[in-house]
């Protein structure tokens, strides 16, 4: 459990990470809370020539309401959002996922664009993200870009991300009123990573779906966003019974992830399960 | 005057504060002037022939200071011996290097060395050493490795069979014939990594001038590793030294003697530094012993009232690569021998067949044995009642040895101590409210909720053990143990113990006893153990035997300390010594009372040795070596209740409720404790553990993101109460519970979910219980 030897950069600020990683190149690597780096360097399934710390960046962790978005830098820890009187007054999902992640430990350490950036596809803040549609900003030698959720994750351990980029905030849109939502895993017993994570998000106009929002996780190798499931609902009143026909829905036509734990078919059981629970905790929330 | 007695008293342990203080001095904490570290390159194949080691590259490295294949350890490191030769076996013992020569038999095993001047220095150059192989095919299988065709693992043993062993009694087939129910049952009680939260590690320390090897080492048996390493690296007796320091749990995966405490020994003797050597974790699930790993083929032949009349079983047991230290004895003595459980089943026929596979090598991890037979033997009875439509507590009862039959010798020949079984199972009944809880159950499965509850009343053979014993079934070694207590002159007293206590308390409890039978005060008693150079020679902790066989010893001693007392007491008193009582601290003169001496009045006259009488030596001192006349068999009633979700498989714990009988206790606290501990493993394999390998021989549980110890928040709140039934044969009526929590628990709770699953007529699942394996069988059931 000892790393290969590597070089070790603290930045200051942004634009002083970005200049030290086109100066060090591909064969450096950002650490942030380094919950999922350093195991994988002490395993030297990882051997980056050089480390960027971005953890020690002060500008890069914050929670701010602007207007009806709420903007969380990049290092913002878990546990910080987990506890955010803010997050869990206005964006209450992203809270209940932050808070299911891993044990105490990894919530202090953990941060939420190192959490995106690595893209873990058992992970729980894709999901949430996804069912919020976040934007996620992107800074690097061309400047800010923003990118949507759904754009995001491209793959496994992959995203939109370009080499010489930094995630430096997510984006919350705040859910208008009238709106519940879920998010329910079912995790790993031994890693704690979801095997299967749902998040629900529901908007309701006269007792109905205006919008309904699906994502999960750790089902395939990206999370993903289940628009058959999401048209179910639309239009129609959450009862258990729309929701439970909805829910069948999920997860269909998706290649599911299989390991020794949890088969394909168990994932895309599964799948269907968390949606409808998710989905009745949402719309009982709806109000 | 109320005297609180410190035996039974549930003092904290006093092992703790340096412990959660991070005060405490593990092996790894050992630093040594010029000492250097060492890396074990391992091999990544489960099943290999070796063309070519080169360490030439690694040699070069900077702060590289050796390294060594298997063929520099060739006539200067014997192979690795077991010490269970279990007879009548026809078993076979293969060679095993303490680094591959030529062929490498699991991935893990050890290929070369590396000795550097920092970990991070070995740490770079074991990734430069070159290993070239021929991969040959692999088995990690145990029946596979019984076919014809698969491959052979080492010369010498066919069809990779170590060992066939048969316990038989009475007359099985007329049981069989005229059974009323018979009942077929292939069952696995699958592999399982032991998990010390700490690893294994060791320093050795090698003086040229002298020929003085020392070694502190992860040991649960210092002496028996002296023993074992003072062969295999042809170092005199006299001249090695073990030491194990704060020792961070083994559970049994610190018995063995492993290559790699031999090899970092032959790394200092041949460099002339200390070296040190430590586990990663990942290290640890490939290269530590690994536990239980059966599959069994079991019968069951019952009348209609429920009477239990045989049980005949082929089991295969796992032994992985190599035999490790105790491997032959666990599932054989260990396990087939407990096949009856608290039962008067009279006809027993049990073979086992002890398998090499590519795999690591299986070795006893807490319980050895027991666990799997208690497993078995209720699950079988479990079926059996419903089978026969009776209540499983019915059949328990109607089966149980009943109280008054005791010593008990059952019919696989050994003879349980003392027992009331019916009573520790009615204590469990009321706890839990039994009739209650059916009518629950009833009202949950007409809901469509699936609740249960699974029953385990169990006994379980420890205090091991009496050393003819130990012999008549091939253990190379014995099984008494020694104390020695010395009082200094001021009064306090130093116990030195031949066990290795490693998390269990001793420290505590040994002090309780010694504080109760001497009157000191605890504070003023210091127990130590763990160094072959100052503690008498002694077998170690493992078989939940430490307070069992070391506590007897440390009452003998007691008493020898209070009989050499009164002598001195008497003539300091003028008085005859039969005139002389002692009592809580104070010897005194018969219907005089105040004619007293505290006994550390009496321990500074014993070593000013002024004023002694007639012969009598000076010091007051006392050294006992207790060899038991028998095992002790503690026993116990569990239950678990679940609710297992229909939809996911998961089983949620709903109460669990423990009902042991360890004979008396010395710190009920303690005990707990130790109940707690085991029952979180035993619930761990019954849920959540199991060491997974693939078809080429990869462990693909190899961390602990993968392989499922459980946490705090997986586990139930657990009920623990006691009934007492003292040994008739322990000086204090001790028994043992180091074990119990683990042999009794993981087959309440698969009865449990069993239980549960009633109304869809399900009668089996293996375990683990698995939410993707429960779901599959629930599925199976409802045709889908």
């Amino acid at each position: 459990m000892i790393p290969a030897a590597f070089e070790y950069y603290a930045p200051a600020t942004v634009e002083e990470a970005l200049q030290l990683l086109r100066e060090l190149g591909p064969e450096a690597k950002l650490l942030a809370g380094g919950h999922s780096l350093l195991p994988m360097m002490k395993l030297r399934l990882s051997t980056p020539k050089a480390l960027v710390d971005i953890g020690r960046i002060p500008d890069l962790r914050y929670i701010r309401e602007e207007g009806n978005t709420l903007a969380i830098g990049a290092t913002t820890t878990h546990w910080m959002i987990e506890s955010s009187e803010v997050v869990r007054n206005r964006v209450p999902l992203l809270a209940e996922a932050a808070g299911r992640i891993g044990d105490v430990q990894v919530r202090n350490m953990g941060t939420i664009g190192g959490s995106l950036a690595h893209a873990d596809p058992a992970a729980d803040y894709p999901a949430a993200i996804l069912a919020l549609e976040a934007e996620i900003v992107a800074q690097g030698p061309r400047g800010k870009r923003s990118i949507p959720a759904a754009e995001f994750f491209k793959g496994l351990f992959t995203t939109a991300l370009e080499p010489d980029e930094l995630l430096v905030e997510v984006r919350i849109p705040v859910p208008v009123e009238k709106s519940g939502a879920a998010y329910l895993k079912f995790p790993h017993p031994a890693s704690g990573f979801a095997v299967v994570g749902c998040a629900a998000l529901l908007t309701l106009d006269g007792g109905r779906c205006q919008k309904a929002r699906v994502a999960f996780t750790g089902v395939t190798e990206k999370a993903f966003r289940d628009r058959a499931v999401e048209d179910a609902l639309t239009g129609k009143a959450p009862d258990e019974k729309t929701i439970a026909s909805a829910s069948q829905k999920a997860a269909e036509g998706v290649e599911p992830l299989s390991d020794i734990f949890a088969s394909a078919e168990y994932r895309k059981h599964l799948a269907k399960v968390f949606a409808r629970r998710a989905l009745m905790a949402a719309a009982s929330r709806a109000h | 005057m109320a005297v609180t007695r410190v035996f039974g008293a549930r003092i904290k342990r006093r092992e703790d504060p340096r412990l959660i203080t991070g005060t405490a001095t593990y092996t790894d904490d050992i630093v040594i002037p010029g000492m250097c570290y060492t890396v074990i390159v391992r091999s990544p194949y489960a099943h290999a022939r070796i063309k070519r080691i080169d360490v030439e590259r690694a040699r070069k490295h900077p702060g590289v200071v050796a390294a060594f294949t298997g063929k520099d350890l060739e006539g200067k490191v014997n192979p690795i011996p077991c010490a269970w030769l279990i007879p009548g076996s026809d078993l076979k013992t293969p060679p095993h290097p303490a680094l591959a020569v030529d062929r490498v038999r699991y991935v893990g095993e050890g290929v070369a060395v590396v000795v550097a001047t920092s970990r991070h220095a070995a740490a770079d150059a074991a990734s430069l050493v070159e290993v070239e192989v021929e991969p040959l095919p692999a088995v990690v299988n145990q029946e596979k490795a019984m076919q014809p065709g698969a491959p052979q693992i080492h010369d010498g043993v066919p069809n990779n069979v170590a060992f066939h062993w048969k316990v038989s009694s009475g007359d099985v087939g007329r049981a069989f014939q005229e059974a009323d129910v018979v009942i077929r049952q292939r069952m696995v009680n699958h592999r399982l990594i032991p998990n010390a939260m700490e690893p294994r590690s060791c320093v050795a320390a090698y003086n040229r001038g002298s020929g003085d090897l020392t070694i502190w080492m992860t040991s649960q048996n210092p002496h028996i590793h002296r023993v074992l390493l003072s062969g295999i690296l042809g170092i005199p007796e006299h001249r090695l030294r073990i030491i194990a320091p704060e020792v961070g749990g083994g559970f049994g995966s610190k018995i063995p003697c492993y290559a790699d405490e031999a090899v970092v020994a032959f790394c200092a003797m041949q460099t002339g530094h200390p070296v040190k050597w430590g586990e990663d974790r990942r290290e640890n699930y490939l290269a530590t012993a690994h536990g239980r790993d059966h599959i069994v083929d079991l019968e069951v032949a019952a009348k209609k009232d429920g009477t239990i009349t045989a049980i005949r079983g082929t089991c295969y047991a796992n032994l992985g690569a190599y035999l490790s230290t105790a491997a032959p004895g666990v599932p054989t003595i260990l396990h087939g021998l407990m096949m009856c459980g608290p039962y008067t089943i009279p006809n027993i026929d049990y073979e086992v067949y002890g398998i090499f596979t590519n795999t690591t090598p299986v070795d006893a991890y807490r319980g050895a044995g027991r666990p799997e037979a208690t497993y078995y033997v209720e699950r079988l009875v479990d079926m059996v009642a419903r089978k026969l439509n009776m209540d499983p507590v019915e059949v328990r009862r109607k089966n149980f040895i009943p109280k008054d039959k005791f010593p008990y010798t059952v019919a696989t020949g050994i003879t349980y101590d003392s027992g009331d079984y019916e009573a520790s199972l009615e204590t469990l009944l009321r706890i839990i409210d039994y009739p209650n809880f059916r009518k629950e159950q009833e009202k949950a499965w007409k809901e469509g909720r699936y609740l249960g509850i699974g029953f385990s009343t169990y006994v379980e053979i420890c205090g091991l053990g009496p050393s003819q014993v130990a012999g008549a079934v091939g253990f190379q070694g014995a099984l008494w143990e020694s104390a020695l207590v010395r009082v200094h002159p001021t009064g306090k007293v130093t116990v030195l113990t031949g066990a290795s206590p490693h998390g269990q308390g001793e420290e505590t409890t040994f002090a309780q006893i010694v504080s109760e039978e001497l009157g000191i005060p605890i504070e003023d008693i210091e127990v130590l153990h763990g160094d072959t150079e100052m503690i008498p020679m002694g077998w170690g902790t493992y078989g939940s035997r430490t307070t069992a066989v070391g506590g007897a010893a440390l009452f003998v001693a007691c008493r020898r300390i209070v009989e050499k007392g009164k002598k001195l007491a008497a003539h300091l008193l003028e008085a005859s010594e039969q005139d002389i009582l002692f009592e809580g601290g104070r010897f005194f003169v018969k219907g005089a009372p105040d004619r007293a001496k505290t006994i550390q009045e009496v321990a500074l006259q014993a070593y000013l040795a002024w004023n002694l009488p007639a012969g009598f030596e000076p010091a007051l001192e006392a050294t006992a070596f207790y060899d038991p006349p028998n095992f002790t068999y503690p026993f116990g009633a569990h239950a678990c209740i679940v609710e297992v979700d229909p939809e996911t498989g998961t089983v949620k714990i709903r109460r669990y409720v423990a009902v042991d009988d360890c004979g008396r206790v010395v710190n009920p606290l303690i005990v707990d404790g130790q109940v707690h501990g085991g029952l979180a493993q035993g619930i761990g394999q019954a849920l959540y553990e199991y060491a997974y390998y693939d078809d080429f021989g990869q462990l693909l549980t190899g961390s602990m993101s993968d392989y499922a110890v459980p946490k705090a928040s997986q586990l139930p709140p657990f009920e623990t109460a006691r009934t007492e039934t003292p040994s008739p044969h322990h000086p204090l009526g001790l028994k043992g519970v180091g074990e119990t929590g683990t042999i009794a628990s993981t087959p309440a709770v698969a009865n449990a979910v069993v239980d549960a699953l009633q109304p869809l007529g399900i009668h089996h699942i293996d375990i683990p219980l698995t939410p993707p394996r429960v779901l599959a069988a629930i599925r199976q059931a409802q045709g889908r």
